[in-house]
């Protein structure tokens, strides 16, 4: 594995590879995902009819209802989450759905706050758990 | 930057209470750091948004802290839940949700929550004072306990509402803090005195929180309200286009006796002035239907009808007696119905088509009969989210308009 390319801080620390979804606009879960197979389903966002299961997601930030961390701790509960969430700010909504799934599933989907710019979808993406409790997150 | 904890905070978080305390410590931990808060402060009550039934994680989660012997260590109230347990046979649920839903309503008594199970815990004997520091869940309840009462809360939501009442802790960040509570947005009404509808109170709401974004809004020039519930049905539609937590009104609401006190002494980020036509145009834009058009429902009380909105109900239901052709639906807490019942103000009001509605309301679960056709409500909140989550056209008036078009059979409202 090559050195990775930027380092962020953890809401949820994990390790995760697949390839990128990165969306131009912040997504609510709530209202915006099918939690039984992890489709974009709010009909006013640009990546409408993608999927975000298995995928690393990429987004500038989170966005609506407080009901999205339930829906976020829904979908890994169910396998249609995505393996890795990137942030480019916090977002405590999100933060609150990853850590209840842990803390019920034992499941630790990382979400990272970090700088997003050169992801484009399609990239192969490694995050792994740096010295000092850093996220590492690669492009493979 | 690190967060502080107490010997309190630190003994729950090393497990040396109950396990359930453990949990709900080490995710408070968590998302204080995700937002920065350097410590953690005392809550003299909680709020709690979590009683309507998303999928199995909302249940999961609270039946973890059972087992975990959690219990709420601050008095907590409940939101309102899936399920009219007062009235059962209302609403038409299959089994396998009605179980889940039920169980999630019951599972939060067995962790000490109060039954109360409404959307309205500032019209309850919970009712917060001034200042306080509580953690609230539900966007209409947050609005209202910051803004008419000014107690602290910040837009607390699923899972964490509870682990602050689990803890009788909070972040310390956010609307807690005296210095993020200053006014950031001007909204002047201009134009001559506009009298103190209900509607105008509905339209202001609308308009600010579509145009406040994450700012805190200041309202120059409201007429003195008749009564709180004027406020309330604000604050909720303000907290239903926008994500407004608190609102000023200058000469109104307490922490805005002046202008200047509620700019805390600054200027506005941003003046905005509201004409008649603004409000007018909020206003139609809630109706998707004409005059005239075939009613099927009346919808009431979101958020859940007050006692003093039932005495100013049932005169016009007993001065106009609409029929019972078109049902009027009234959700309320199941406090206030008890209230009701006791004093007998309820008899022979089901002729008119009365049908109370209590825990729930009617547009987060199946209640309606009829969904094909237009129902007209009171609520912008109800007006803004009704199409989308049970799929009905709706017709926006004031309550006297509700009852005639009751009445009426169709949609009569009194001109502007």
């Amino acid at each position: 594995m090559k050195a990775p390319d930027r380092t962020g801080t953890f809401h949820l620390a994990g390790s995760a590879q697949g390839p990128a979804l990165v969306l131009s606009q912040a997504l609510s879960f709530w209202g915006g995902i099918n939690v039984e197979t992890g489709d974009i389903i709010d009909h006013s966002h640009p990546n409408l009819r993608g999927n975000i299961a298995g995928k690393i997601l990429v987004m500038p930030g989170g966005r609506g209802s407080s009901s999205s961390s339930s829906v976020l701790a829904e979908a890994i509960r169910r396998g249609t989450a995505p393996a890795g969430i990137i942030l480019e700010r916090p977002d405590p909504i999100l933060a609150v759905g990853a850590i209840v799934a842990e803390f019920l599933y034992e499941i630790s989907m990382p979400l990272v706050v970090c700088e997003i710019s050169g992801i484009v979808s399609g990239d192969r993406i490694a995050i792994d758990l740096g010295e000092d409790a850093q996220a590492m997150v690669s492009k493979l | 930057m690190s967060l502080e904890l107490n010997a309190g905070d630190q003994s729950m978080l090393q497990g040396e209470q109950d396990h359930a305390a453990a949990a709900a410590m080490k995710i408070l931990v968590a998302v204080s750091k995700a937002v920065g808060a350097r410590k953690l402060l005392d809550i003299s009550g909680a709020h709690i948004d979590g009683c309507l039934y998303h999928g199995q994680a909302s249940l999961d989660f609270v039946e973890r802290l059972i087992e975990g012997g959690g219990r709420v260590r601050v008095p907590t109230t409940l939101n309102v839940g899936s399920f009219d347990l007062i009235h059962p046979g209302l609403v038409k649920m299959p089994a396998a949700e009605e179980v889940p839903a039920r169980r999630l309503m019951k599972a939060h008594l067995e962790l000490g929550c109060q039954a109360t199970f409404t959307c309205a815990p500032y019209q309850t004997r919970f009712r917060p004072g001034f200042g306080e520091q509580i953690a609230w869940g539900e966007s209409n309840a947050i609005v209202f306990a910051n803004s008419v009462i000014g107690a602290r809360t910040n837009r607390y939501g699923d899972f964490i509402d509870l682990c602050c009442a689990i803890t009788g802790r909070a972040p310390a960040w956010g609307l807690h803090l005296s210095e993020n509570r200053r006014g950031q947005v001007l909204f002047e009404l201009v134009g001559s005195d506009p009298e103190p509808s209900d509607s105008l109170f509905v339209a202001v709401g609308l308009i600010i929180g579509q145009a406040s974004s994450d700012r805190i809004p200041v309202i120059s020039g409201l007429p003195r309200p008749r009564d709180e519930d004027q406020l309330k049905a604000l604050g909720a539609a303000a907290a239903t286009t926008g994500a407004v937590a608190l609102f000023h009104a200058v000469g109104i609401t307490p922490e805005a006796n002046t202008l200047e006190e509620a700019f805390h002494g600054m200027g506005p980020e941003e003046t905005v002035r509201i004409t008649r036509a603004d409000l007018d145009d909020a206003l139609a834009r809630l109706s998707s239907v004409a005059d005239g058009a075939p009613l099927a429902a009346v919808s009431l009380g979101t958020p859940h009808f007050s006692y003093e909105e039932w005495m100013r109900l049932l005169p016009l239901l007993r001065e106009i007696a609409p029929g019972r052709g078109v049902p009027i639906y009234v959700n309320t807490g199941r406090a206030t119905l008890a209230r009701l019942q006791d004093e007998g103000a309820l008899v022979g009001m089901e002729a008119f088509g009365l049908v109370p509605v209590a825990d729930t309301c009617t547009y987060v679960t199946a209640i309606l009969e009829r969904l094909d056709g237009v129902v007209m409500t009171n609520s912008g909140k109800w007006a803004h989210y009704a199409p989308g989550n049970i799929g009905v056209s709706v017709a926006f008036g004031d309550m006297e308009d509700c009852v005639r078009s009751a009445a009426a059979g169709r949609v009569v409202r009194a001109a502007p």
